[in-house]
């Protein structure tokens, strides 16, 4: 009996909701309609009015605008708006129509308000139901003055992480449900609000890309490739080359190791949009390059750099080696010292000469090392829109692209840039958002899942 | 031990040396080789900058004449392209953006590694998967977001822009952080609290004074940001001129109706931003590398 009432006893010590709604005294229970009820009960009166305040503010904002914009967020809006004549003033006048854009961001914005104050519902229930247990307990009940010192001891983590999860929520997580719902309807160029209305179409867009006959598709799936093999060759590439650049300038026998690293890191130091545009311009038709080369008697015309789809191809590989290879070069300098020189010794002496030890040795400590790296830097790849923007902006344009809205260098994110931002395609352009967060997480899981500081994290500490 | 190992090798002492030195000229050679390559560029734009003549296009290789005029013109003829005043915007943003993001970064990499709570891990997978999504795809739904707010009118948009920089996508980049915070014995904070600190007095007297290379390496990278980024930039500020950072001013110049007039003044004004960053970014590499041998040695 004893047994069973000390285990009752710590069930209901338990600050959780469902306690507070099944053991709570009148006050407590109240506060799951009066927020703050329990507290102002208890005597922690500021504490209480704090999430009374709140609660009349949703209700008030629920009551002007939240249901309406509910509303809106399920019809996408009705009226495109019309021309009224106006018998008194003898003109047509026009009236407001609903923007389907509007009403999908302020719908989404309630969607979240609500997120929000269940959240705040829940944490009043707690609240109130610990003030309960200390006074039931005859314990010390803090006051508000020590609710705020609490922030900055025990509860430090809510006070520093306040702001920052605001921003997320703001500039990263609602945009992207935003940008993730407009993959769901058919907002493209022919449906521009204001003006005119787009609406829900389900999944008519993924539909559309993965149907083979589609201009669409044949795009996406062309893109893809290209876009696969350029992020292969750009990591491995720069991987092997730049790992071989950092043990060339470490060897015991190189002079003035400083000064190679240095020039090195000075061309990643230039912003990329200076180096980039600058080799954009000197790789012209009639640009530097094909200058010099000209006047050198190498060439008669100007060789092809960004013309011919091949060329271009190649050119972004080399122009991106340019910039990876010193970064490679700062990653794995420390890595390679850390390769234990016992393997190395008793490999010399064993007669493995160079290439061998390379082989052997290096190569398979490094890709035990670095694979979360280099998965990673994969990703960044795939998603690199800089040097393709910057470099070819996705020329030489490709007709069979979906009617030229990409060019044969583009990778699926500078596609998905310019269908949002110059076409104003925004379904197409956030279904391929959504396959290309799908690619990356696939291998990111696969990456994360197979390193050591996320097996165990707490390893060093 | 060195003669132990030419010993090994068995090859006599001198034949090995004459190796050795063959084989250092020709490292030497191809490290030269390609230091030009990579100096290239960099040397070719200081070297247009100081061109006469106004395009881009040139039938030599090496200017005819050299002048200094498109660096003085750069901020005298300030008509169309106000390269002093895209200077100062960006400064004011880059100023702004790196406090709040340091603030921002320090504050999530401390809490995530120093302190556990509820919560935690499922922040940790969260902030995991957000850093998956392609960046670009809602920087038009960012843009409408910041126009609801009515950050897209005038001045505001520079407001708008040191909110994104600080509080946008790079908000997620904490790892680093995180990970030096990570290397900071926890028997540290352990004494701190047997003494009666606040978790507070151990974040602010304790973590922070031991992460000085990793604070400097946030402010670093959070200042150069909007110098570097363009394509945030152009969302934000659209075609509004008055309020273009460096970035988007100088894309603007090698624009196909510009590149004709501006393309050595363009190479002069990417000059002038790039010896500063690139100075910051060397700076930044040396904290990088401090912090990442991590916070308390021996």
């Amino acid at each position: 009996m004893a047994g069973k009432g000390a285990v009752n006893g710590v069930a209901k010590n338990e600050i959780t909701v469902k306690n507070a709604l099944k053991y709570g005294d009148g006050a407590t229970k109240c506060s799951a309609i009066i927020f703050g009820a329990g507290n102002i009960a208890k005597l922690q009166v500021i504490k209480g009015l704090i999430y009374l305040a709140l609660e009349i503010a949703f209700v008030v904002y629920m009551v002007t605008k939240g249901f309406g914009f509910l509303g809106d967020f399920f019809t996408l809006g009705t009226s495109t708006g019309d021309k009224v004549f106006n018998e008194a003033k003898q003109v047509y006048e026009y009236t407001q129509g609903d923007n389907s854009m509007l009403c999908l961001l302020y719908g989404l914005v309630t969607i979240f308000v609500i997120l929000a104050v269940y959240a705040l519902w829940r944490s009043s229930l707690k609240s109130a139901y610990q003030a309960q247990l200390l006074t039931e307990n005859k314990k010390y009940v803090p006051t508000f003055v020590d609710d705020i010192r609490a922030l900055f001891d025990q509860n430090i983590h809510k006070t520093l992480l306040a702001l920052p999860i605001t921003c997320v929520i703001l500039f990263t997580i609602l945009p992207l449900v935003f940008m993730i719902s407009m993959a769901f309807t058919n907002f493209d160029r022919d449906h521009q609000p204001p003006g005119q209305l787009f609406d829900w179409v389900g999944f008519k867009n993924f539909a559309e890309i993965f149907n083979s006959g589609s201009s669409l598709a044949y795009a996406f799936w062309h893109i893809l490739g290209w876009t696969l093999i350029w992020a292969v060759f750009a990591t491995v590439l720069n991987f092997v080359l730049g790992m071989i650049l950092a043990m060339v300038i470490n060897r015991r026998d190189t002079k003035a190791k400083s000064f190679w690293r240095f020039i090195f890191v000075l061309s990643i130091a230039i912003p990329q949009f200076v180096s980039l545009l600058v080799m954009r311009t000197m790789l012209q038709p009639e640009g530097a390059i094909n200058v010099l080369l000209k006047n050198m008697g190498f060439i008669q015309t100007g060789l092809p750099f960004w013309t011919d789809a091949t060329w271009a191809r190649v050119t972004v590989i080399v122009v991106n080696l340019w910039i990876g290879i010193p970064y490679t070069m700062l990653q794995t300098t420390g890595i390679l010292k850390n390769i234990p020189a016992e393997l190395y010794e008793a490999a010399r002496i064993d007669g493995a000469n160079a290439v061998t030890i390379f082989v052997k040795i290096t190569m398979p400590y490094m890709l035990f090392v670095m694979t979360p790296y280099l998965i990673t830097s994969f990703i960044g790849n795939i998603n690199n829109f800089n040097v393709i923007y910057l470099l070819t902006a996705g020329a030489p344009a490709a007709m069979e692209y979906h009617n030229g809205t990409a060019g044969k260098t583009d990778l699926l994110v500078t596609w998905l840039y310019k269908l949002t931002i110059d076409l104003k395609d925004y379904n197409y352009g956030a279904v391929i958002g959504i396959l290309v967060f799908i690619i990356s997480a696939t291998f990111s899981l696969i990456a994360y899942r197979n390193t050591g500081s996320y097996k165990n994290e707490e390893e060093f500490q | 031990m060195m003669e132990n190992q030419n010993e090994l090798a068995g090859l006599p002492q001198n034949e090995m040396s004459a190796k050795r030195k063959a084989t250092n000229t020709v490292v030497h050679v191809i490290l030269g080789i390609l230091a030009v390559i990579w100096v290239f560029p960099i040397f070719w734009v200081i070297m247009t900058s100081f061109r006469a003549g106004k395009g881009s296009y040139s039938t030599t290789f090496f200017p005819d004449a050299l002048t200094i005029s498109n660096y003085t013109t750069l901020f005298t003829d300030t008509a169309i392209f106000n390269f002093p005043r895209w200077f100062g915007n960006t400064f004011i943003v880059a100023i702004f953006s790196c406090v709040l993001s340091t603030f921002y970064l320090v504050s999530i990499a401390f809490t995530m590694s120093r302190l556990r709570f509820k919560g935690r891990q499922t922040l940790l997978n969260i902030a995991l998967i957000l850093g998956m999504f392609p960046g670009f795809m809602s920087m038009i739904a960012v843009y409408y977001i910041i126009k609801g707010f009515g950050l897209t009118e005038g001045p505001l948009k520079m407001v708008a822009l040191v909110l994104l920089y600080s509080g946008g996508s790079g908000i997620l980049n904490f790892y680093v952080a995180k990970g030096f915070f990570d290397t900071i014995p926890k028997a540290l904070d352990e004494a701190a609290f047997i003494d009666g600190a606040t978790k507070w007095q151990v974040f602010t007297r304790i973590t922070l004074p031991l992460s000085k290379p990793i604070v400097v390496y946030t402010i670093l990278t959070s200042f150069m940001a909007p110098w570097i980024d363009f394509i945030m930039a152009k969302v934000i500020i659209g075609s509004d001129a008055k309020y273009y950072t460096v970035a988007i001013g100088l894309w603007n110049m090698l624009q196909k109706e510009n590149i004709y007039q501006w393309y050595t003044r363009f190479a002069a004004g990417a000059v002038l931003v790039s010896i500063p960053i690139s100075i910051l970014f060397v700076i930044m590499q040396r904290y990088y590398t401090d912090g990442m041998s991590g916070a308390v040695k021996g």
